[in-house]
């Protein structure tokens, strides 16, 4: 058990390794400026803690239980809502009528209405959590809730990724949209998190 | 007399070429409504600068924008028409002054400018063009390249009176 969880982990932080080195190597990165530069890399860090986010409630990465995991998930989702909030900042800097566009939805770029839905559902999932720390609503409720919203984030957040010609590569993208995909349903069958919409 | 039989073969072989001749659109006529004007694509007319200078070359080159302009119903080539043209390249963002320019029309109603190489911006390796001269309607294109390795990209411009 110990080994598979040192496997799962090994593998989850050489991909997201693999990843962000080969995004900081593109040869794109020489025709831009440091502050579209440092927009995909936040986008990078994000895809990268979506994958993280749900093992670390499942207390599927070595060494951290699920007491330390759950903690750790909360911090780390304030990273996130901040890591996109960055990138879509400093996309912003970058062109700001681009990113007025796929705000408005209107964007010419068929991965920018996913980017957008996504990142209000974050958003929105991470208000849930917030809310639900202060003590209202239920536990049943905001669990229902947060895990619905988190399906739209990954699912949002994927097919923005992998649409998207950046400089990020290819293949270690793609791997590790499947593993952030992997690690949600994972952790969503263990739970049952389906229970959660039925009435009990 | 020859005998006249409609077999089974027959009427396979007649039924095709009547769908072939009828799918085919031999019999279409001319279209009364002519060549359709453009309309500007979305996004096209993002970091725009108005008023781009005519230029023989847009920074070092290597990466030609070529199209035609044609007016609208008739379809006849527009000579001389002012097309400005922007874009993320190797030497600049499209909000830069430097990466923007145009060029004129030649008598067959086609433009090319030579600029530098297209790279990938926002997601999409792609080139803006403008006419905003006000003899026509303005047009704005956001054509995307089919491989960020290609040389080139054109866009066609059908425009109708202002």
């Amino acid at each position: 058990m110990a080994f598979r969880k040192f496997l799962m982990s090994a593998a989850v932080f050489v991909t997201a390794g693999v990843a962000l080195w080969f995004a900081l190597q593109s040869p794109l990165l020489a025709w831009r400026r440091p502050v579209y530069i440092l927009a995909g890399v936040a986008g990078v860090v994000a895809l990268v803690l979506l994958v993280v986010q749900p093992l670390l409630i499942g207390g599927h990465l070595s060494g951290i239980g699920r007491v330390r995991g759950r903690n750790l998930h909360r911090w780390l989702g304030l990273g996130l809502v901040g890591a996109v909030l960055v990138h879509v900042i400093a996309l912003w800097i970058t062109s700001p009528p681009d990113v007025v566009d796929a705000l408005l939805f209107r964007s010419p770029t068929p991965f920018s209405v996913w980017g957008v839905l996504a990142m209000w559902a974050l958003f929105a999932a991470a208000a849930v959590a917030l809310l639900q720390r202060r003590g209202s609503g239920s536990p049943r409720g905001w669990r229902r809730w947060h895990g619905g919203l988190v399906t739209v984030v990954v699912a949002g957040s994927v097919l923005h990724a992998l649409q998207i010609e950046g400089t990020m590569e290819p293949v270690s993208k793609a791997l590790l949209c499947g593993l952030a995909v992997l690690a949600l349903v994972r952790v969503m069958v263990d739970l049952r998190h389906w229970r959660l919409w039925c009435r009990s | 007399m020859s005998k006249l039989s409609l077999t089974r073969r027959h009427l396979i072989l007649s039924g095709a070429s009547v769908a072939a001749v009828g799918l085919s659109g031999l019999p279409v006529p001319a279209r009364a409504k002519g060549v359709a004007p453009t309309r500007s694509m979305r996004g096209g007319s993002n970091n725009y600068l108005p008023d781009a200078p005519i230029v023989d070359r847009i920074g070092r080159g290597g990466f030609w924008m070529t199209g035609t302009v044609r007016r609208a119903g008739d379809g006849q080539p527009l000579s001389g028409q002012r097309i400005q043209i922007w874009a993320h390249t190797t030497e600049g963002h499209e909000r830069d002054p430097h990466s923007h320019g145009a060029t004129l029309t030649d008598a067959n109603g086609q433009f090319r400018l030579e600029m530098p190489q297209i790279v990938p911006a926002f997601g999409q390796p792609h080139g803006h063009l403008a006419y905003d001269s006000g003899t026509f309607k303005t047009v704005f294109l956001r054509p995307v390249m089919a491989s960020a390795q290609d040389k080139t990209l054109e866009a066609h411009f059908v425009l109708e009176p202002a």
